[in-house]
């Protein structure tokens, strides 16, 4: 079955930020309770992007990011990538250790990757909870890997993915904001190849 | 230095001196970089894929290192580059994420340099150098004066090739 994102309808568009929303809803709802704070969020947008664009998101392809990354297995299987741009994490790890000293490194030591490794577990974790909930399929998570490096490459690894089915990204942009923090997430959801078909046939999109 | 040209992602360029040709946060993709001294014509592309036979969907001849690498050559000849003079270096193919079971997507780094190996030596193109593997990102810029190709990471220092 070959994938073309530039032609999906809206149909399918709808369902696509309808797992984004609730997942990302999820996602917010334990984010909040890590942190113990309230945390509030915007309406997550589900972009489709072109290979030659990706370098200028997230501020360029150089910028420093975090990505953490999962394997699904089960029902459905591939990857899912969550990606912070690295200021944002650093905010978030700030709030999470009760650090006030806000100095915007953009390195990290062993606890707080550990922090963020964590952070990272529990938001896609409840994101695929509610694919998994919204699909009726099972689908675990693997234990997560995080990297610290330049945007391009870490998107490098959804993209490649990507590129065997198609010649764009699609993903969806979900910000968090917290008292007067805006923290910008963008989830990448890949299928393996096999189970785009799974995924659609579970949503209903397809017969 | 307002004479650089961006490489994107699945794409390639050619230039000839005194333009750079730079392609910036180079992941699991691999950056191939040709250069012929004679001329001063350079040539770079950014490749997703280790081989276009594997793909039904073969619209961008860029992603993929086979057909990019025959692509990119062509187009250095039809600038006036000396087909036989023309040398490569590559960068990239890094594992951004490691996991214990190494699956088709955790290996491709290593496959797409693999491939643009065994490309560069049908096409009987030698390799002078490289900064492939690893676990981080780079960014490359291939100067067309020198052949230098000048790779920067975030931690793992400038260095050049």
């Amino acid at each position: 079955m070959s994938m073309n994102f530039e032609s999906f309808n809206n149909f399918e568009i709808d369902v696509l930020r309808e797992i984004g929303n609730i997942g990302a809803g999820n996602a917010a709802t334990a984010l909040a309770k890590m942190l113990n704070k309230k945390v509030d969020m915007e309406i997550p947008k589900v972009k489709i992007m072109e290979f030659k664009e990706v370098n200028e998101m997230l501020g360029g392809a150089e910028q420093p990011v975090v990505g953490i990354f999962l394997k699904m297995t089960g029902d459905l299987t591939g990857s899912i990538l969550l990606i912070l741009e690295s200021g944002a994490a650093r905010t978030l790890v700030d709030i999470l250790m009760g650090k006030n000293d806000c100095d915007n490194k953009c390195t990290f030591d062993e606890i707080e990757m550990s922090a963020l490794k964590e952070l990272g577990n529990i938001l896609a974790g409840s994101y695929i909870s509610s694919l998994s909930t919204l699909t009726g399929l099972n689908i675990m998570p693997s234990v997560p890997d995080i990297a610290v490096d330049m945007a391009g490459a870490i998107i490098s690894v959804p993209a490649i993915e990507f590129g065997k089915l198609g010649d764009s990204v699609l993903y969806i942009e979900t910000a968090f904001i917290q008292g007067d923090t805006r923290v910008l997430g963008d989830f990448f959801l890949v299928p393996d190849m096999d189970s785009y078909e799974v995924l659609l046939r579970a949503l209903g999109v397809i017969n | 230095m307002d004479n650089i040209i961006k490489v994107g992602m699945a794409d390639m360029q050619v230039a000839r001196h005194p333009a750079m040709l730079t392609t910036l946060g180079l992941g699991s993709c691999v950056g191939i970089a040709l250069f012929d001294r004679t001329t001063g014509i350079v040539g770079l592309a950014h490749c997703m894929l280790p081989d276009s036979s594997q793909s039904k969907n073969v619209t961008n001849i860029a992603k993929f290192v086979d057909t990019a690498l025959e692509a990119l050559v062509e187009r250095m000849v039809g600038l006036g580059a000396n087909r036989g003079k023309i040398i490569a270096k590559l960068a990239g193919g890094a594992q951004m994420f490691n996991f214990s079971q190494s699956t088709d997507l955790m290996r491709i780094g290593f496959r797409n340099v693999t491939a643009a190996k065994q490309k560069l030596e049908q096409l009987k193109i030698p390799l002078v150098s490289e900064d492939t593997g690893g676990n981080y990102g780079r960014t490359i810029v291939l100067d067309s004066a020198t052949g230098i190709l000048q790779v920067k990471t975030i931690g793992y220092g400038v260095k050049e090739i």
